[in-house]
């Protein structure tokens, strides 16, 4: 290792800007294809692409799909798999979507449009899917049916109960405050959207600071003062431009009218608004951020990696692995019920169909991320990137007007190329060091 | 035919009369895997071109949420005007909103869009009822019948249902015709309806004159039931143009298959499409009409009229390249024009 090297006082090797500035090359590679991708896609599409609006597009259509492969990383760094997520997804969003227009406005009494009603069918629709998660989580870890198995079993189960419940009805529209969960239906603006993206480059600012202090706190070796500016540059810079770039999205002038009409105004002449952060993307971030604080801050965590890392080990060392397998298929249960949420608010309805073909997408986000199916590898941000590369794969392609069986096609080599990189990437780091 | 072409031109004369720059038309197909729209799609792609316009599309591949992403791309990319084949007729309602966020005309495609925005192009399914009634009628004035309706869970079922029922209600309040049997037929499928029409011909010990099946498929299982019985020949319907119906038409085993020719559809759809990017107002589309859906949505609709083919008219579908001389008279000798 080099610091070792530097330490015993040899002359220090050179250092490349990538070691100096302590990054994954993984997600450098993975960001580099990304950035490949979009530009390819720009030219191909003379520059529609990159617009605004497909940027504002492109991350709400991820937001559904990527809350899920954050609890997938979990699961799969426990060596298990989850192949009920789109099913699950159907049933709680079935569930919510009868609670919201049955249940609460005509049993309980709220009337439609209550003010209370999005949340107490956000809360339910949680319980159920955490509920449904936790009982997986129970066979597999308490009864030791094999997770593939017992989720399996789960597809078939939960799409069709999600079916059963609503005759297969397409129910709406839903809650309007619920709708706001959706996207294009709740954004922050751009006042509000400017506040958020301050906040969060001030706290990755602080974050990156704090830190250094903790590191040289503890006689650790940390970054020349250039590098961590640099860090802070990035940070800041990507946090602004994405909100300056979901900001720079103009509301069409015809959906302002109608927000102008039916507050009983006039819109003034000559007068815009942008989008700014989608509610649903502010879910995905808030999402994002608490799933890293476990995977890293926490016990549980901690406990997560280990058991992936070497079951055996963990079971002997005294983790309880029973209790965190249903630990973390609850939590995988939980953000399907949000993902539901994010995928019914989107369509103001809530179809049948809803979720189809999610789990393989969820699964291929995950891994695409870099999460390893042997277990013990994986991060939240590669997930989530996964997602948003899938995504963009996929809208790009139908933007390009490439056939419909042609672009699986693709996604398919695809997802099967990135393991295989990620698996030379591995070898090689392994050889190395 | 001759009415579908005089709509045709007449939709045609509207959209030469606006279009002037090249415009681009969006189409979101709910599921191309199905081989019919295929069809549909070289029909829309003829008729934009003949307009000078250009032809984008996205295939949803069965599911809602990738058809509102669809929608959302195609108009990233500038449609003008979109071709909507929904998936869901409720939960397309966001990407329709979208586009008329963005002032873009959209013209439902075939299925039914639960928004007055969407124009509402497809065939009348209450007239192909009709037709089937009529045909049968005509072949049978007098005597018992029975109804093969289509899927419990289809809406077109009951349209086809309620059209059948209006010719044949006269005749059923003078007690010339009498319904003696009445099913639906899980998912259209011609085994359910064989083992229904055997259910029938027992119960009602083979006295029937008459079957108005829903579809070809369901009037297939209708025919073999018959046959088992000794009986094919007597008149039935069907619709959709199957070439194994069309087959029986000329073998004289059933009487009339309804055909939806989609290239019309697809045709009229283009040109309407076109018309509306031009800035025609959804009114101005010569043949439509205000109509409003059984959900109570107040659209505004172009119902093309179907072609009952029947042993009368079997060189039409021939003349119209639907189908093959050879594959029509399979096993027929002596049989109608132009089997003989």
């Amino acid at each position: 290792m080099t610091a070792a090297t530097d330490t015993d006082g040899l002359p220090p090797t050179r250092r490349s800007l990538i070691q100096t500035l302590e990054l994954d090359t993984r997600l450098l590679g993975m960001i580099g294809a990304f950035l490949v991708l979009c530009i390819v896609f720009d030219i191909v599409t003379d520059g529609r692409f990159l617009t605004p609006r497909n940027v504002f597009n492109l991350t709400i259509q991820t937001v559904s799909v990527a809350i899920m492969a954050t609890g997938m990383v979990f699961i799969i760094v426990c060596r298990h798999i989850d192949l009920s997520v789109g099913a699950l997804l159907a049933t709680c969003s079935a569930s919510m979507a009868m609670i919201q227009t049955d249940i609460l406005p005509s049993a309980l009494g709220l009337g439609l449009g209550h003010p209370s009603i999005w949340i107490i069918t956000i809360l339910a629709g949680l319980i159920v899917g955490a509920l449904i998660g936790a009982f997986h989580g129970w066979l597999v870890g308490y009864l030791t049916i094999p997770a593939f198995i017992v989720t399996l079993g789960g597809l078939l189960i939960w799409r069709n109960v999600g079916w059963y419940l609503t005759d297969g009805q397409t129910i709406g529209p839903l809650d309007e405050t619920f709708r706001m969960l959706g996207g294009t239906n709740g954004t922050l603006g751009v006042q509000a959207s400017w506040i958020v993206g301050l906040l969060a480059a001030g706290f990755a600012v602080f974050a990156i600071i704090s830190g250094r202090r903790r590191k040289s706190a503890h006689g650790f070796a940390v970054k020349p003062v250039w590098a961590e500016a640099l860090m802070i540059a990035v940070a800041v810079s990507a946090i602004l431009g994405f909100v300056a770039i979901l900001n720079a999205y103009e509301v069409p002038t015809r959906r302002l009218a109608r927000m102008f009409e039916a507050r009983g105004e006039v819109m003034p002449e000559g007068y815009t608004e942008g989008y700014g952060i989608p509610i649903s993307v502010l879910v995905l971030i808030v999402v994002a951020i608490g799933m890293t604080v476990i995977a890293r801050n926490t016990r549980f965590g901690r406990y997560i990696f280990a058991t992936g890392g070497n079951p055996d080990a963990a079971e002997l060392s005294g983790i309880n692995t029973r209790m965190l397998t249903v630990k973390i298929f609850a939590l995988m249960g939980a953000l399907c019920a949000l993902s539901a949420v994010v995928a019914s608010a989107r369509l103001a309805n809530h179809g049948n169909d809803i979720g189809t073909l999610d789990e393989l997408r969820v699964i291929a986000a995950a891994v695409i991320g870099g999460t390893a199916l042997s277990g013990g590898v994986g991060t939240i941000y590669g997930a989530i990137l996964g997602a948003l590369v899938m995504q963009s794969l996929q809208s790009g392609m139908a933007m390009v007007g490439v056939d419909a069986p042609l672009q699986n096609i693709v996604v398919g080599t695809v997802l099967v190329a990135a393991v295989l990189i990620d698996i030379i990437y591995r070898r090689r780091a392994r050889d190395t060091s | 035919m001759k009415f579908i072409n005089v709509l045709a031109t007449a939709v045609l004369g509207a959209g030469i009369a606006v279009s002037a720059a090249a415009q681009t038309v969006g189409v979101s197909w709910s599921n191309f895997q199905e081989e019919r729209w295929k069809t549909d799609e070289a029909a829309i792609k003829g008729a934009l071109e003949a307009a000078g316009a250009s032809y984008i599309s996205t295939d949803a591949q069965s599911s809602a949420s990738k058809q509102l992403s669809d929608i959302e791309s195609l108009i990233a990319q500038g449609a003008d005007a979109l071709i909507v084949l929904a998936q869901d007729s409720q939960a397309i309602g966001p990407a329709i909103q979208a586009a008329a966020d963005e002032g873009i005309p959209v013209v439902g495609y075939d299925r039914l869009i639960e928004d007055s925005r969407a124009f509402y192009l497809t065939f009348d399914n209450i007239e192909v009822g009709r037709m089937q009634a009529r045909a049968v009628f005509d072949a049978m004035p007098k005597g018992n019948y029975v109804m093969i309706k289509g899927s419990a869970t289809d809406p077109n079922a009951d349209f086809l249902r309620g059209g059948q029922q209006e010719i044949l209600q006269a005749a059923i309040d003078a007690g010339d015709v009498k319904i003696v049997g009445e099913a639906y037929t899980d998912g259209w499928l011609p085994a359910n309806a064989q083992r229904n029409m055997e259910q029938i011909l027992t119960a009602q010990d083979n006295k029937v004159d008459a079957v108005v099946a829903s579809n070809d498929g369901t009037a297939g299982g209708v025919v073999a039931a018959l046959t088992a019985q000794g009986m094919d020949g007597i008149p039935v319907s069907g619709q959709d143009g199957d070439h194994a119906a069309l087959n029986r038409v000329a073998k004289g085993t059933q009487t009339v298959s309804v055909w939806k020719d989609a290239r019309e559809l697809g045709k009229a759809a283009g040109e309407i499409a076109v018309a509306l990017a031009g800035g025609a107002k959804l009114a101005d589309v010569k043949g439509s009409s205000a109509w409003t859906s059984p959900g109570g949505t107040a659209l505004q609709a172009l119902f093309l009229a179907p072609l009952p083919v029947t042993k009368d008219n079997l060189t039409d579908v021939v003349d119209a390249g639907w189908i093959a001389t050879d594959k029509l008279c399979q096993g027929v000798s002596n049989g109608p024009a132009p089997c003989n």
